[in-house]
This record gives structure tokens, C-alpha cells and sequence, in this order.
């Protein structure tokens, strides 16, 4: 009979192990997989976590590593400040998609003057419409009562409308031949979120991403609103009595992963991706949720989370294309790995036992 | 634009139709959410039913063989979810989020041999005399064996929960499983019956989707109607009766959304298209103030200590 005794502190070790348990998990269960839809399993997960790294063409993947990661990191870092107080932002898609939308708009304003102050004001729309449209959620759930998760998510399938409305009417590049989607903000200089040295990926939005990752760190450890954020989620009646205020709590949280959402979709979108036009969102707003969990809602580690799962892209996008693994399959493979994360949380927070079964 | 193209009768026949996916995964949620327990995972265990019931049809050639599949491809596929918070005790909001992304790419891989086939169709009831009726017959007795199944489910959970001993135990369940406990009741075993029979319903849901209400398979078609099934669930505080009604009322937006873009309203297809999504906000915004008949364990987890 095996039974589970709630540990009085969860363990540091598991904490610390359970996601590199998890890592290896979902290596060994995504091989089975890989291996039922008939591909190699060994070479798929070497396509997928080595090639990127150290192959071949490594040259070319690495600064992908951090175009990829870096909205990755930015969004997870956000989500992670409201998931530690037991606040659930899980519509970063479409605060990402808003951010994108109003930084772009900014720019395109401005078009074709050049100025140094262009990008500038760009990055603060983007973040302004990130925060807005989180804005919706925290206020009607302060002022209402309103469950978060819900209008979060709702926004989301908003968000995705006013994109296709952007890039079909409002922001449609006029000297387009009729194609859908704006004009491309990398012929535009005063607006182009260029790589910061040319070739290696090191745009302004990985600069940003450490900047938060940075703060995130101080925040939680040095400052009274990172301890109230973890009162919160730890002890809410505690923090009740402590006089933490939850009304602020969730407009700042809310507040602030919308913001650093909105910024994510403003770099991706002056940088990578160039324009807006109806598919520019990736899901990494989704995928983001996974990073907060795997980084254990730590910066640091999200840090490193975020940098596994841009792997895992190009390594998908590798293996997709020399392989014919399938695009789905990826994503299969990064829920399998919240899956195992959450599951082996348990000893975490419980010691597995194994004693004779008794009568109670 | 030329609204007089559309046909009241024929618009409350198919705001029935598009009103049924949300009812029968908001029935199951609200069982699951009796019990206690929140699962956000909706959305995935809908998707897993959708390609599964369609898969199943279009091998087997029978749409009925197709919704049984569906439904237990969804209680398969909540079991996943009992493993995470029944069995492992992780928190009940992650545990579903992952449910659902990993349905939705779950889904996407298995459908892809199904993308663009047509499944076979299920035949409506006929019923000789009723069914041709002028205004009743359409709306009444020209629907699909699933429609009615879905309001039958809902008038079963309604009298289940009102009425019988089980419900008064899944209630008790639901409101203080530490008392429930102690009277010797099996919290976890309850509350994992009860995940299995949402995870059912919701799969039935989505079949309803890919079989018969779009009919087809495309990779994430469920389009967030799992959520607002959730939704859904707090709009009806917890009664079968008031979801049926709410599930009306949402098939209703969306339908005449529908109608209105083939009309060639003056309003962009965007606005139109998210339309159901902010009425749902709408909603959820006036019905929150009152959160009294909210289950008092909802989403809690539940350990018994020695």
C-alpha cells in the first residue's frame, strides 16, 4: 500500500529536480510517440534538443534560440507574478496580440517620417495595449467579482478578431496589390526592432526579457510587494491580516503580465515577424503558461525554461522538415511535459511512503 | 443587406443545434463542479471527443458508434486530470490548462488523416404527422437523436441532483468534503465518477460539433466553446435548468451573428464573429455579483491526513 504524508515544507531537492525529471519524461514518452507515427525516436529527440545547439547548421539556430525565447520569457515572467498570488492571466495570447497591435499602429503613424523617438514611442504603446486589455479582466474582477480566467481567455478569441480586422481593413497596407496584412515595419528603419549586432538574434526584445527577468528577481526577493505577492498565494487569510491589499494585488499582477505581453507582441512584431497580418500570433502566449510552470514561477528559471522551449520549436521545425514529424506532434510533446511537471509535483510537496495497509 | 432572407423558424431550428454542444459540456462541468472540483480542461476533453467520435464514424460508417467513442474518448481523457489532482494532488487551474493544451495538440495529430472528409450523416427524427407540422415541426420534431439526448441529460442531472440520494452525496461532496469524509463517504472516488461524466459529456460535445453541427473535421474547431461552456456554468449558478437556458441564449448570439454576416449586415465580419465572446464577458460581469450557490469546495483539493 503506498501512501502520501503532506511534507510540513516542500522539499528544496524535488523542487529543484522535478523539472529536469520531467525534462527526461517527456524525452522518453515523446520518443514512444515519435516512434508510433513510424520516425526514428533517438534521432527525433537528438533533431530536437542537440541539433539546434551543437548540428550542423547550428550557426543559423542558436540566435533563433533567442528570438524564440525571448517572448517566451517576457510573457512567463508576467504570468508568473499573478500565478504565485493565485491570480490566472491566461489570455497573454491576446494581450500579446493587442500590444502588437497598438505598438504597430504607433508606427505606422509616423510613416514614412523618420525619427529617432519613433521606436521609443512604439514600445510604450505596445506595452500600453498590453495593460489595457489585461486592464479588462482585473477591473471587472476587483469592481465585480468576476472570474479572471473566463474574461481572460474570452479576450483571447476578441483579440484574435481585432487582428484579423487590423490586418484586413484598419492597418492594411495600402500599397499592398489587396494582400492582407499590414505594411512590413522592417522597411521602415525608424520602426525596425533590428538585431542589436547583426546575425546573432540579440534584438531589443531579448534585452527587454532580461531586464524583466532582472526585475522579476528583485521584485519577489527584495521588495514588500514581491513578499505580499507571495503571502498571497501562499496564506491569503495571513495576508489579509497582514493588510496586503487584494484589489491592488491583482489590478499590479494582472497589470503587469499584460504589459510585458503587449511589449513581447511589440519586439515580434517590428522585429521577426515584420508586419501584422492574421496569423501573426503564434500561440506563444499559451506556450508561455508552460514556461512559468517549468521555470517553477521562478525568474531564473523561467529563464531557462523559456530557452528549453524555443528549443523544442526550432528543433520541431528541424525535425518537421527533415524528419516529416508532424507540426502537432511538438505540441504534443510540450503538454506532455506540464503534464509530467504537475504530476511529479507530488513529491514535492508529499513524502511517497510505503507501509502494510491498516485498519483505520 | 436583406434581412428578410432570414426565416425565424429555421433560425430558432438552428440556434437549437448550435445551442447543444455548449449545453452538453456545461451539464457535465456542472456535475464535475457539484462535486467540488474545477476542471478548465473543457475545451480539451471536447476536441478529444470531436476527432474521436469523427474518426470512429468515418471508419465504422455509423455516427452512433461515433458519439459513443466520442464520450468515452472523453472520459479516457479526463482521467488524465483525476492522475493530476485525484491522484498526485497538483492544483486543480494548472492541471486543466494542461488538459487543454495538450488536447488541442493531441487532437491536431491525430486528425490529421481527416482533415476534409465528409462524415456520414446522422438521420433526423421523422416523426410521420408531427415532424411536418408548419412552425412546431422543425423546431419541435426535426432535430437530430443527440439534441434530444442533451435537454433528456439535462432534465436526468436536474431530478439527480434534486431528488436522489447520489445527488444529495455529490452535493455533500461538492459543499465540505471534510464532513463528507467523515460520514464515510469515498471523496476521491465520487469526485473522479464525476470527472469521468464530465469528461463524457464534454466529448459528446464536441462530436456534436464535428458530426453534425459544422460537419467536419478542422484542427481546433471547438473555437473556445469549451469555455464558454464553463462560462456557462457560472451563469446558471449551478442549476441544470438555467444552463439549458443560457445555452439557448449563447447558440442564439451565434446563430444570429451567422445570419446577420450572410446578410451582409453593415458591420464587419470581425465584430459580428466576436460578438459571443463579449456577450459571454457581458454576462459573466452581471451574474458574478452573486456567488452564493457556488459549490463551498470548488476547487480545492482534497487529502486524507491520518
Amino acid at each position: 500500500m503506498i501512501s502520501l504524508e503532506k511534507r510540513p515544507q516542500p522539499s528544496r531537492a524535488w523542487s529543484l529536480a522535478t523539472p529536469l525529471v520531467a525534462v527526461l519524461a517527456t524525452m522518453v514518452f515523446g520518443g514512444l510517440l515519435f516512434a508510433m507515427l513510424g520516425k526514428p525516436p533517438v534521432e527525433a529527440i537528438r533533431t530536437i534538443f542537440w541539433d539546434p545547439l551543437f548540428g550542423e547548421f547550428a550557426f543559423y539556430y542558436r540566435p533563433q534560440l533567442l528570438v524564440k525565447g525571448a517572448p517566451l520569457v517576457l510573457i512567463a515572467i508576467g504570468l508568473s507574478l499573478g500565478f504565485k498570488a493565485g491570480i490566472w492571466n491566461i489570455g497573454a495570447e491576446g494581450q500579446y496580440i493587442i500590444g502588437a497591435i497598438v505598438g504597430a499602429s504607433v508606427g505606422l503613424a509616423f510613416y514614412p517620417y523618420e525619427a529617432w523617438y519613433i521606436f521609443p514611442l512604439m514600445v510604450m504603446g505596445g506595452a500600453l495595449g498590453g495593460w489595457a486589455w489585461a486592464m479588462i479582466p482585473a477591473v471587472l474582477k476587483v469592481r465585480f467579482g468576476t472570474n479572471e480566467i473566463l474574461v481572460s481567455l474570452m479576450l483571447v478569441y476578441v483579440a484574435e478578431q481585432l487582428l484579423a480586422s487590423a490586418s484586413l481593413r484598419f492597418l492594411k497596407n495600402p500599397e499592398g496589390f489587396g494582400f492582407p496584412g499590414s505594411r512590413n515595419l522592417q522597411d521602415y528603419p525608424s520602426a525596425f526592432n533590428a538585431d542589436l549586432i547583426a546575425g546573432s538574434g540579440m534584438h531589443w526584445g531579448v534585452v527587454a526579457a532580461l531586464i524583466a527577468v532582472i526585475f522579476a528577481y528583485v521584485l519577489l526577493n527584495r521588495h514588500m510587494l514581491g513578499f505580499h505577492i507571495r503571502l498571497t498565494g501562499e496564506a491569503p487569510r495571513a495576508a489579509r491580516f497582514a493588510g496586503v491589499n487584494p484589489s491592488r494585488l491583482i489590478l499590479l499582477c494582472l497589470g503587469m503580465s499584460g504589459a510585458l505581453a503587449g511589449l513581447a507582441g511589440l519586439f515580434e512584431v517590428s522585429g521577426p515577424a515584420g508586419q501584422i497580418s492574421i496569423d501573426f500570433n503564434a500561440g506563444y502566449g499559451f506556450t508561455a503558461i508552460i514556461v512559468a510552470f517549468l521555470g517553477r514561477l521562478h525568474p531564473i528559471g523561467i529563464m531557462l525554461a523559456g530557452g528549453l522551449m524555443a528549443l523544442t520549436y526550432i528543433g520541431g521545425d528541424i525535425a518537421q522538415s527533415n524528419l516529416g514529424l508532424p507540426s502537432a506532434a511538438i505540441q504534443v510533446f510540450q503538454g506532455m511535459l506540464l503534464f509530467f511537471l504537475l504530476a511529479l509535483d507530488l513529491l514535492t510537496n508529499y513524502r511517497v511512503t510505503l507501509r502494510k495497509s491498516e485498519v483505520a | 443587406m436583406d434581412l428578410s432572407a432570414i426565416n425565424p423558424v429555421l433560425l430558432i431550428a438552428s440556434l437549437m443545434v448550435a445551442a447543444t454542444p455548449i449545453l452538453l459540456a456545461a451539464i457535465g462541468e456542472l456535475v464535475v463542479e457539484k462535486a467540488g472540483v474545477l476542471n478548465l480542461g473543457v475545451e480539451g476533453m471536447m476536441i478529444i471527443g470531436a476527432i474521436g467520435g469523427f474518426a470512429i464514424t468515418v471508419e465504422t460508417g455509423s455516427p452512433w458508434l461515433g458519439f459513443i467513442a466520442s464520450a468515452a474518448c472523453g472520459a479516457v481523457f479526463s482521467l488524465l486530470f483525476v492522475l493530476l489532482t485525484q491522484v498526485a494532488q497538483a492544483n486543480q487551474v494548472a492541471s486543466g490548462l494542461a488538459l487543454t493544451l495538450f488536447g488541442l495538440g493531441l487532437s491536431a495529430l491525430l486528425g490529421q488523416s481527416y482533415v476534409g472528409i465528409k462524415p456520414p450523416q446522422m438521420g433526423k427524427l421523422d416523426i410521420p404527422f408531427l415532424s411536418d407540422l408548419p412552425v412546431i415541426g422543425p423546431i419541435l420534431f426535426g432535430h437530430d437523436p443527440i439534441l434530444y439526448i442533451g435537454i433528456a441529460l439535462t432534465a436526468g442531472v436536474w431530478a439527480l441532483l434534486k431528488y436522489s440520494r447520489v445527488g444529495l452525496v455529490l452535493r455533500a461532496v461538492g459543499e465540505n468534503h471534510d464532513a463528507a469524509h467523515a460520514l464515510g463517504y469515498k471523496v476521491v472516488r465520487i469526485r473522479i465518477l464525476a470527472i469521468m461524466f464530465g469528461g463524457a459529456c464534454a466529448g459528446l460535445g464536441g462530436a456534436y460539433i464535428s458530426l453534425i453541427r459544422v460537419p467536419q473535421w478542422t484542427e481546433g474547431m471547438t473555437a473556445g466553446v469549451g469555455w464558454i461552456a464553463l462560462a456557462l456554468v457560472v451563469f446558471s449558478s449551478w442549476k441544470p435548468w438555467r444552463a439549458l437556458l443560457g445555452a439557448y441564449l449563447f447558440g442564439g448570439i451565434t446563430v444570429v451573428q451567422l445570419n446577420l454576416q450572410a446578410a451582409g449586415v453593415a458591420i464587419p465580419v470581425e465584430y459580428l464573429a466576436m460578438s459571443p465572446y463579449v456577450i459571454t464577458i457581458i454576462v459573466l460581469v452581471i451574474l458574478s455579483a452573486d456567488k452564493s450557490s457556488a459549490p463551498a469546495a470548488l476547487g480545492r483539493n482534497f487529502h486524507a491526513s491520518r
